[in-house]
């Protein structure tokens, strides 16, 4: 039982990360019909800033107390990652906009491929540590389950922000121009709505919470990676298709199902797949033997964990492209 | 071949013939220009032709019929580890080519199909990123099999994979035909590979110009219109993945020959994307275009690491660019900048076999 609150707690973490990281991807998807491909690596670029400039403020300034570190960091990083979100749709994609499909999908890669060659130009390709500004010690709100200071602030956080991001998009002035530009841009630009103001708008907004993501996701870990972004950029677009892509809510939806699957999934892969359950009569002699010890037969391991973002990914595209909540469907391409 | 001829400055155009001549010409002395730069070079070549070959295979799924596969590495995954475990000591087999080969040439289609079947409804995009995740599982297999029973021998990868040899010779080894006169086994392997290569163009020309070519194309242009045509859309699709599919396993086999090991670092995320560039760049559907793109994206990361690396070292006096990075750059780079400026890639495809509004992708209309 603790286990699978712990897990619970765990896919909880993960899942917003994800929630946040989604949200980018089903803000374009939505506006443009396009999967930004680099949005991974603008996660990536976020932590590391954010690394350099906490190491530099320890610095330069070891006096700071560990949380305007942190808010400094957090600030420079979104805004060199807003930075770089206009600078790709201004460079890379605008020209493309109307393009055929497989186009702006190839640039798109070769631009997370940029992203992560320069990063490594720049970070190298260690493993960079990533401080640990706030306490680790977990807390034990329940026996055996365990959950620390910067996953609550996670969690907590990552509310605010999908919160206001909500308000925006539905309560204000710039939110309607966005619903109209992901509606119908011609329409939208007919109204008076500055339609490449939007959209270059909607990468700012949306590069901004990747960079959180990044900074979170960083200081949960404790590590950041010039190849960081990649795999939870992959894992926030199938939660984007999973909640249904271009639905906010979706998204996050999304995110925290799929952290959720992942992370109990990994919890009981093995035990689930461990051949010593299976009723003696189907076993053979050297495995009754191997249980007989103690030991296990586990055919798939927690190792297998990135199995899963993949597989409810095919799921959902064959089955129901339309995802939890969409109403966008899988063919427009 | 004829793209390519015609893409020979100056002469292609005028006498087509002569410079047919030429470019076999250079295909069939090409090693023996790289020998006297050294080892290196051949083996580079070598590596080149594999490339030809999966570019090929990754040119009739994204080419021809329009479906854009990120995952293709697989396949040639798939081919390698068929040799590996068909022939080397891993399992004590050590089965003949002509069994290896088409074995793994087999398997490798049957995982075209495992990957086609699923996901034949998707279009663009979201088959872009599902065959992503079918090479990520593949890999994750590949790097993971090692435990409860050893199959892939995890991280480690498989070696001592047996050479290729024909007729009873291992061309693995020099061939010593008077004292001080042998054949290096690179240029013998070069050779093969060529041979594999042109037999590839052949077969791939051939469906092309064939039926089934015809409805690969429509059905890249347009899938409603094709299936209202009557042409049978999904095991068109199928056979396109099984048939590309089939190419990378061939070269996935060769390259388990040719390297004597096989690991799952070889087939990452990164190889795919670069076999994409590399027809994007030379000319998606045309097959002059592919091959040309697949050898410049070759050569063009080691003679920029020969001529790079001593550059910096004079500069700055360490190395601040790593030929690894470098490449990168060059792919990233060259992905973007072609897809900005020249949509069509370096030799676009003729208006016949073309997708009318990848031509025109050039134009802005803002």
């Amino acid at each position: 039982m603790e286990t699978l609150l712990q897990q619970i707690v765990n896919g909880l973490v993960v899942g917003s990360v994800y929630a946040l990281v989604a949200l980018g991807y089903t803000m374009v998807y939505g506006i443009l019909g396009l999967i930004n491909f680099a949005h991974g690596d603008v996660l990536m670029v976020g932590a590391l800033v954010a690394l350099q400039v906490v190491l530099f403020l320890q610095k330069a300034f070891p006096l700071l107390g560990a949380v305007p570190t942190l808010l400094i960091a957090l600030t420079v990083a979104m805004a060199v990652c807003m930075a770089l979100g206009y600078i790709i749709e201004r460079t890379a994609y605008r020209r493309l906009r109307n393009a055929p499909r497989l186009a702006p999908l190839i640039t798109a890669i070769g631009v997370s491929f940029l992203l992560q060659t320069l990063a490594m130009i720049i970070w190298g390709r260690n493993y960079h540590s990533f401080p640990q500004l706030i306490t680790t010690t977990p807390l034990q709100p329940v026996e055996g389950v365990f959950i620390t200071p910067v996953q609550i602030i996670i969690l907590v956080s990552s509310a605010l922000l999908m919160t206001g991001l909500i308000l925006l998009v539905n309560k204000t002035r710039l939110g309607r121009a966005m619903r109209a530009t992901a509606e119908n841009h011609r329409v939208a630009s007919l109204m008076g709505v500055d339609t490449n103001k939007i959209i270059a708008t909607t990468f700012i907004i949306g590069s901004a919470l990747a960079a959180v993501a990044g900074v979170m996701f960083s200081s949960n870990y404790g590590v950041a990676h010039y190849a960081m972004g990649f795999t939870p950029g992959l894992k926030a677009f199938t939660a984007a298709v999973l909640g249904g892509i271009g639905n906010l809510g979706g998204a996050m939806v999304g995110g925290v199902v799929l952290g959720l699957v992942e992370s109990i999934g990994a919890g009981y892969l093995g035990s689930a797949t461990d051949l010593c359950h299976l009723p003696s009569w189907a076993q053979s002699a050297s495995l009754i033997e191997t249980c007989a010890n103690g030991g296990s037969f586990e055919l798939l391991s927690s190792n297998y964990q990135d199995i899963f973002a993949f597989v409810i990914l095919g799921i959902v595209l064959i089955f129901r492209p339309t995802g939890l909540l969409g109403e966008r469907v899988s063919d427009r391409a | 071949m004829y793209e390519l001829a015609e893409a020979v400055p100056w002469l292609g155009s005028r006498n087509p013939r002569a410079a047919r001549g030429v470019v076999l010409a250079l295909m069939l002395i090409a090693p023996m220009i790289a020998l006297s730069a050294g080892n290196t070079w051949v083996r580079i070549l070598d590596f080149a032709l594999l490339y030809v070959m999966l570019a090929l295979g990754l040119n009739l799924v994204v080419g021809f019929a329009g479906l854009l596969d990120l995952g293709y590495i697989a396949f040639y995954a798939v081919g390698a580890y068929t040799w590996a475990f068909l022939a080397s000591p891993h399992f004590g087999l050590h089965l003949p080519f002509w069994i290896v080969l088409p074995a793994g040439a087999g398997f490798a289609a049957l995982a075209g199909l495992i990957l086609g079947a699923p996901v034949l409804r998707l279009r663009g995009d979201y088959l872009a990123i599902v065959t992503l995740g079918f090479g990520e599982i593949v890999r994750i297999f590949m790097n993971n099999l090692n435990h409860p029973i050893n199959i892939t021998n995890g991280p480690q990868g498989v070696n001592m994979l047996d050479s290729l040899s024909l007729f009873g010779w291992d061309i693995s080894r020099h061939i010593q035909i008077t004292d001080d006169f042998k054949i290096n086994s690179l240029v013998l392997f070069y050779y093969v590979f060529l041979l594999c290569v042109v037999g590839s163009v052949i077969v791939i020309r051939r469906l092309q110009l064939s039926r089934v070519g015809r409805a690969w194309a429509a059905i890249r242009d347009d899938e409603l219109a094709a299936k209202a045509i009557g042409i049978n859309v999904r095991n068109m699709k199928l056979l396109a993945f099984s048939m590309g599919a089939t190419f990378g396993g061939v070269a996935g086999g060769l390259f388990g020959s040719f390297q004597g090991f096989v690991s799952p670092e070889s087939f990452s995320l990164m190889e795919s994307i670069a076999i994409l560039t590399m027809v994007v760049f030379g000319g998606m559907g045309n097959l002059g275009g592919v091959i040309l793109g697949a050898i410049a994206l070759s050569l063009l990361p080691e003679l920029l690491r020969s001529v790079a690396l001593p550059v910096q070292q004079a500069l700055f006096g360490h190395v601040i660019l790593d030929p690894e990075v470098l490449r990168m750059l060059l792919l990233s780079l060259a992905m973007i900048f072609m897809m900005l400026l020249r949509p069509a890639g370096l030799l676009p495809a003729h208006a016949r076999y073309s997708r009318p509004e990848l031509a025109g992708a050039g134009r802005i209309t803002e």
